[in-house]
């Protein structure tokens, strides 16, 4: 009852994790490469490293022989601001990025020889970041390199697999793609808290295209949060209030929408960092732990010294 | 003076602009530099040691780096990173290695792990255009290419390979494990092993290649990772992603193979080197024609290195010169290299940072040295069912003919007619004198083909093969089928006599004695040509959804809606049949005649 008392003002997580989807192919589809490389930059900034995420693209933008400035994706118009970057490690590219490897990855049900960077190692301490881009013709579904499609119960289904097996703490799910906020109808686990880009009947618009690339480069809703979270640094006290309020209908044309009723804490207390950052939470405590004692007797320490503070 | 200030100044401004946090990283730099200068007092370098300094026990890793800039006669710029660890240590019996300083811990435990002897693996973007360009130091053919020996003591080789081409996608972020036994082969002849060892069994060697896998900062960036230093000092510091991709050519590959550690070869120790190979082209890069070229503009600082720069003293001049000069013979021709050791404070000079201005003196190149050996493939045929692979094989020796080795592995949906095989040089037929044909099996194994050919002099030889199309299973298309299926690379090795033996200039100054044979340096070397990937059609469902769609409906709605429709208001009525008229005139002509009627 104290433990469950003490979730509810503070986070209580110790890792963060982050899944990061580009879903479309195709050189036109640049803007969804670029959105998604914008939060991997801004979740790399603030702290989770590459061996914490898990980045999808399903086409190369960067090295496509279309691109006039090669190993380059811009977020903006006048190529200011190259997401793409020296330091990049994508994890999933090309065919690999299909619903069935999204899943797996997801419930953790990944073939044995599967390398470690390819794997979510969530625990229940985990807050997961999940980032989904991508064109849906209509409300209910997300589509997959224009072959597949992933729908809103499958993905409901998925989160209530990772929470029965005790996959993660807290779970921010963010998706730009038309009709964002149905494919966020259906969850039904605790502890999930989810943004989109648009309402149900409403498109989601890109934001401007580049006349020397030709196509364009970001979608709205994720350039504002990219603006946002360039402002946001790892001691930063920003709330999930504030990510609500980025992108409003002036400058989204869309509504973006959210979804918190599932979550336990009030949205307020939740900071920003928690779920883009990684902030390590040290404890320190006073008392000497003895390791040579049997391992139930130090266990009932820690547990003693955790319940009084 | 003057000349060299203005590059000086034009290398700047540039990079300046590129890297605003160009001071910052100037100054960083430089701390670097008295940093590492006291850690290069206990490494042993490869090269000559000065006698005066007192023998240092002897590492038991040395790492190694060098730079070759080579100006190719298209007015392209030709740059080959080569950096080598070598490694005095037992991967496979004995303890555990735990300890590791220069050698990459992530490949040493895949090494020990999947008892490897030796392992290749290479990613490009761009074919190498041997006729402009001549020959590379490492050839590569374009997308992945990755081929290992196993060591013998493996009982499941298939097992291993599967795994290691996984661990190999997690380390290089390729997406390696999409070979499987559909593209992976058992080449029996083409690929000896290019270390020590007498293991020649074709069963643990496993080669495969992924042509459509692309090249980009993503597979860079742990390449790098694996160098001693990453990208924090040495050379790979001027590795940028953004000026390594705006090129023609771009190669990075990874060797690993076991040595002699001296020239007795008592014992061997394991080399890993890792190279990158970048054409930079005249155009793209901004400089329209041969003018001043300056390259690399940046402030170098450097650990263990040399630069070397092949001099052709009529076509361009370096500045600043150097008095080292070396002579070698690579791919059989002899040529001048002058060399910049970064490891002599001497080469700097009074500045920190070393400019390399290149200068091209006059306008046209002279005759470049045609290369001896030059493959082609191409798909002829017109219309989705058949068509025929055209392989071309260039022997451009004036009077030597030299046998080379052609290696064919073709994807199973493309069914080869091996009875229509031909080879033909000059017009006639030429007989292979070994042939090693692997038929596929549907969605198990590929085709592989591998004939030892005899290709006479000053000619072409062409390989002719016809094939049919299959029809794929609707789940195994592609999600883009209509951009076309690759067909990897053929491999064409040989060994092929020298340039340098044939001149015969050189040996007028020699005493008699030497010159009868002519065996001077090396009669001949082996070489590797990669052909072009090919990219076929197949005949591919139309998945687009409206025109499926309406298809769908139309049929459903005219065949249910016209049925039914059908059976709800159709009656059927019984009705006598009038007789037609000419039944009526002859029944009237019966009547007449008293006959009955009809």
């Amino acid at each position: 009852m104290q433990a469950k008392a003490g979730q509810f003002f503070s986070s209580g997580h110790t890792n963060n994790w982050a899944v990061l989807v580009c879903t479309s192919r195709f050189w036109f589809n640049y803007r969804h490469v670029a959105n998604t490389l914008s939060v991997y930059r801004s979740v790399k900034r603030l702290g989770i490293p590459d061996s914490h995420i898990v980045l999808m693209l399903a086409d190369d933008m960067a090295c496509n022989h279309r691109n006039p400035k090669p190993a380059t994706v811009f977020s903006h118009k006048n190529m200011e601001l190259n997401v793409y970057g020296d330091d990049v490690e994508v994890d999933y590219r090309g065919y690999e990025v299909t619903v069935e490897n999204f899943l797996r990855v997801l419930t953790g049900r990944l073939p044995p020889s599967t390398p470690r960077s390819k794997r979510l190692l969530s625990d229940d301490h985990s807050n997961i970041l999940i980032y989904l881009t991508g064109t849906s013709r209509w409300n209910g579904f997300l589509k997959f390199q224009d072959s597949e499609e992933i729908s809103n119960v499958e993905l409901a289904d998925a989160f209530e697999q990772m929470w029965t097996k005790r996959r993660y703490n807290e779970l921010l799910f963010i998706i730009d793609t038309c009709q964002g906020a149905s494919m966020y109808e259906r969850f039904y686990s605790p502890n999930l808290m989810a943004l989109a880009s648009s309402q149900v009947g409403e498109d989601s618009l890109s934001h401007q295209p580049d006349l020397a690339i030709g196509v364009h480069l970001m979608d709205r809703y994720t350039f504002y949060l990219l603006e946002f979270l360039e402002d946001i640094h790892p001691a930063s006290t920003a709330n999930m209030n504030d990510l609500f309020k980025v992108c409003p209908k002036s400058q989204c044309v869309s509504t973006p929408g959210h979804r918190t009723d599932l979550f336990l804490r009030d949205p307020g207390n939740v900071l920003i960092t928690d779920f883009f950052g990684s902030v390590r939470k040290v404890e320190i405590t006073m008392e000497t732990i003895n390791l040579t004692a049997p391992m139930v007797f130090s266990i009932e320490i820690i547990i003693k010294n955790y319940c009084n503070q | 003076l003057w000349k060299f200030m203005s590059a000086f100044q034009q290398c700047l401004s540039p990079w300046k602009f590129q890297h605003p946090l160009s001071q910052q990283q100037f100054a960083e730099e430089e701390r670097q530099w008295e940093a590492t200068e006291v850690k290069e007092a206990d490494r042993v370098p490869d090269t000559m040691q000065t006698p005066d300094v007192p023998p240092l026990t002897p590492a038991k890793d040395q790492f190694q780096e060098e730079l070759v800039i080579r100006p190719l006669h298209s007015g392209d710029i030709y740059a080959s990173f080569q950096f080598r660890t070598m490694w005095d240590t037992d991967f496979l019996r004995g303890s555990k290695v735990s300890h590791y300083r220069l050698f990459p811990k992530s490949l040493g435990q895949v090494i020990s792990k999947f008892s490897v002897r030796e392992l290749h693996i290479s990613f490009t973007q761009g074919y190498w255009r041997t006729m402009q360009w001549g020959q590379p130091f490492l050839p590569s053919p374009p997308g992945a290419e990755l081929w290992v020996w196993f060591q013998d003591t493996v009982t499941d080789v298939d097992g291993a390979w599967k795994e290691l081409t996984n661990v190999l996608s997690g380390i290089f972020c390729a997406s390696l494990n999409f070979i499987d036994s559909t593209n992976t082969v058992q080449p029996s002849a083409s690929f000896k092993p290019l270390g020590l060892g007498n293991v020649t069994d074709q069963r643990f060697l496993r080669y495969a290649v992924l042509p459509r896998e692309i090249v980009c900062t993503e597979n860079l960036t742990p390449w790098k990772k694996l160098l001693p230093c990453g990208s924090k000092a040495g050379l790979a510091v001027l590795m940028k992603s953004e000026k390594l991709f705006h090129s023609s050519f771009h190669s990075q590959a990874l060797h690993f193979r076991p040595v002699c550690q001296d020239w007795k070869c008592k014992s061997t120790v394991w080399e890993l080197r890792q190279t990158l190979n970048v054409v930079f082209d005249l155009h793209t890069s901004g400089q329209g024609k041969r003018g001043e070229r300056s390259l690399k503009c940046y402030s170098m600082v450097i650990m263990q290195a040399c630069v070397v720069f092949p001099l052709q003293g009529e076509l361009f001049e370096l500045s600043p010169t150097t008095p080292l000069l070396s002579q070698a013979v690579v791919l059989g021709d002899r040529r001048t290299y002058s060399v910049y050791d970064l490891t002599n404070q001497a080469t700097f000079g009074q500045t920190r940072s070393l400019n390399m201005l290149l200068r091209w003196r006059a306008a046209e190149s002279g005759d470049m040295l045609r290369p001896l050996l030059h493959g082609e493939r191409y798909v002829a045929g017109y219309g989705l069912q058949t068509g025929e692979i055209h392989t071309l094989m260039y022997n451009n020796h004036p009077y030597r003919a030299f046998p080379v080795l052609l290696l064919d592995t073709v994807p199973w949906y493309l069914r080869l007619y091996i009875h229509t095989l031909t080879v033909t040089s000059k017009g006639r037929d030429n007989k292979p004198s070994y042939i090693h044909y692997q038929p596929s099996k549907d969605r198990l194994r590929p085709h592989l083909l591998e004939m030892l050919v005899q290709l006479p002099p000053n000619s072409v030889t062409e390989v002719t093969m016809q094939f049919e199309r299959a029809l794929l299973k609707w789940t195994e298309y592609t999600p883009d089928p209509n951009h076309g299926f690759y067909v990897g690379s053929s491999v064409i090795s040989a060994l092929v006599p020298s340039v340098v033996a044939m001149d015969t200039n050189s040996t007028r100054e020699c005493p008699l004695f030497s010159s009868f044979f002519p065996c001077k340096e090396e009669s001949s070397y082996f070489m590797r040509v990669y052909t072009e990937p090919l990219l076929v059609n197949l005949p591919t469902p139309d998945f687009s959804m409206p025109y499926n769609v309406i298809c769908l409906t139309c049929t459903v709605v005219a065949v249910g809606y016209g049925s039914l429709y059908n059976l709800l208001t159709r009656t059927f009525q019984v009705e006598e049949p009038s007789p037609g008229l000419a039944k009526r005139l002859a029944n009237i002509i019966r009547r007449l005649r008293g006959v009955p009627l009809l």
